[in-house]
């Protein structure tokens, strides 16, 4: 058990084999976005109630899903930081941030553009939007702690006390939400129900979530890797590295 | 022989105790806060002049202002807490004594959480005592008053206990103010609803005490966290 999970915290072994992975992340992930986009924009019929207007859903619930799933990972990763201090689990952590934040704004702006057609208004207070925005505020500030530290160590620690304190905090802040006020609609998907959509119009946004996922952990992965070599230039197998592609070059 | 081991063992002085303290840091806390009163003083005028200046945003108007006032003065009681919280550790980490703290003896989040109840005692505490009389300049109906101040009572514990992991966090920065505020004010949102909602409810005459639960609740858990994020948190900081 222990020299696997070493041999995984190993910054050196996730570059080698995260090297390998990447490109068929990348990949499979834009096949799926773009086959996934052109389904939904084009060809799904159009919703009987909403026209074509339902369509921004294939961007916006993979989006919040991503922000949700981003926070969930975050966290995980801070956990194993802090207890094992294993620093690739903080790399990971960092590198996811910012795309959880980025997926939380689509989330929003997308289903700010959604409710004028629908709703008849850009913003209403209502309980998934608001848990949606504090959401937002929660990466922000996990983001803005990290680069207030003037260490590195000090900044990665902060972050994730505060994201562990953030994700028990995330269900309380979700049900609070929901009791103040409700008015959006019911969930899209479920693992347990059969979807109330035709296929014709799941089938994409099934396509697009789990491309949205691949091309998420492309995006973490490839950052990452970014960080791994940011942050050990000197190490012996990472000026391997720079001079093999150099004299590849 | 037994008499030679006892010997040094005696002139050791026994550790004090966890109650002891716990009760050393509350009872230093509350003197140190006593002693500086304008400093005492400031949340309160602070929740004063944040409720003074919403009849002067919207209208004099008494009907509008008492719809609103439960949440009017949720907001402005959550401000001045959040405003109190970067003096929690500020002062003990300037001059050193954060760091004995945490070498003593005793478990560091017991004497954490013997700080934040000092907070809570110099701004919570007078805070829900001074609120009936600005619910009464925005013409809450009489019968909420003690409603409002129960909340508030269990509510800013709740703010205090939370908030103190938030002013761990950014103590060892220079400029924590504003990054403190957006660390803490998403994580404030669940008090306000609830206690702000617990008033309306009882402004209309509506069953209240499983609000009041649900206070309590995120009182006895924030209570069991908080002391010990905070904590780590103030190690990391005198660290880092």
């Amino acid at each position: 058990m222990w020299p696997i999970i070493h041999k995984l915290g190993s910054p050196k072994w996730f570059y080698t084999m995260s090297g390998r992975w990447l490109p068929f992340l990348w990949g499979i992930g834009t096949i799926l976005v773009v086959t996934g986009s052109v389904w939904g924009l084009a060809f799904a019929p159009p919703d009987y109630q909403q026209g074509d207007s339902f369509r921004i859903l294939y961007v916006h619930v993979p989006a919040a899903i991503l922000a949700q799933s981003c926070f969930a990972l975050m966290a995980s990763c801070s956990l194993i930081f802090l207890v094992w201090r294993i620093k690739l689990a903080d790399m990971v952590a960092g590198a996811a941030a910012p795309f959880g934040a980025a997926m939380t704004f689509s989330a929003l702006f997308s289903g700010a553009i959604w409710g004028v057609p629908t709703w008849g208004t850009w913003w209403v207070w209502d309980a998934r939007l608001t848990s949606m925005l504090l959401l937002l505020f929660l990466y922000l500030g996990i983001m803005a702690l990290r680069g207030a530290f003037a260490s590195r160590d000090g900044g990665a620690r902060a972050a994730a006390i505060l994201s562990l304190v953030g994700v028990i905090n995330l269900p309380i802040i979700k049900y609070s939400v929901v009791w103040w006020n409700t008015l959006h609609q019911g969930a899209t998907f479920s693992l347990t129900e059969k979807p109330a959509m035709p296929a014709s119009m799941w089938l994409p946004l099934l396509l697009m979530v789990v491309g949205f996922y691949l091309l998420f952990a492309a995006v973490t992965v490839a950052r990452t890797r970014n960080e791994i070599i940011r942050r050990q230039p000197t190490a012996r197998w990472v000026r391997a590295l720079v001079q093999g592609g150099r004299n590849g070059l | 022989m037994t008499a030679e081991r006892a010997g040094p063992r005696r002139a050791v002085e026994p550790l004090p105790g966890l109650w002891q303290g716990f009760a050393a840091t509350l009872g230093r806390d509350c003197r140190l806060r006593f002693r500086r009163r304008s400093e005492l003083a400031n949340p309160l005028i602070f929740f004063a002049l944040i409720v003074t200046l919403f009849p002067l945003g919207l209208a004099p108007d008494s009907t509008l202002l008492s719809g609103i006032a439960p949440g009017l003065l949720w907001v402005a009681a959550l401000l001045s807490v959040l405003l109190s919280l970067d003096g929690l550790f500020r002062d003990d980490f300037d001059d050193g004594t954060l760091e004995q703290l945490l070498l003593a003896p005793q478990p560091a989040s017991v004497l954490v959480l013997a700080k934040i109840v000092a907070h809570w005692l110099t701004t919570g505490l007078p805070l829900a005592l001074i609120s009936p009389l600005l619910a009464v300049m925005l013409s809450l109906p009489g019968h909420s008053m003690g409603v409002l101040m129960l909340t508030l009572l269990l509510g800013s514990a709740t703010l205090s206990l939370v908030g103190a992991i938030g002013a761990a966090l950014t103590v060892g920065l220079r400029r924590g103010g504003v990054l403190l505020s957006l660390l803490i004010l998403p994580l404030y949102t669940p008090v306000l609803i609830f206690g702000a909602g617990t008033v309306r409810l009882a402004v209309d005459g509506a069953v209240i005490a499983p609000w009041l639960a649900l206070m309590g609740a995120m009182l006895a858990l924030s209570l069991l966290a908080a002391p010990w994020a905070a904590a780590a948190a103030l190690k990391l900081s005198l660290d880092g």
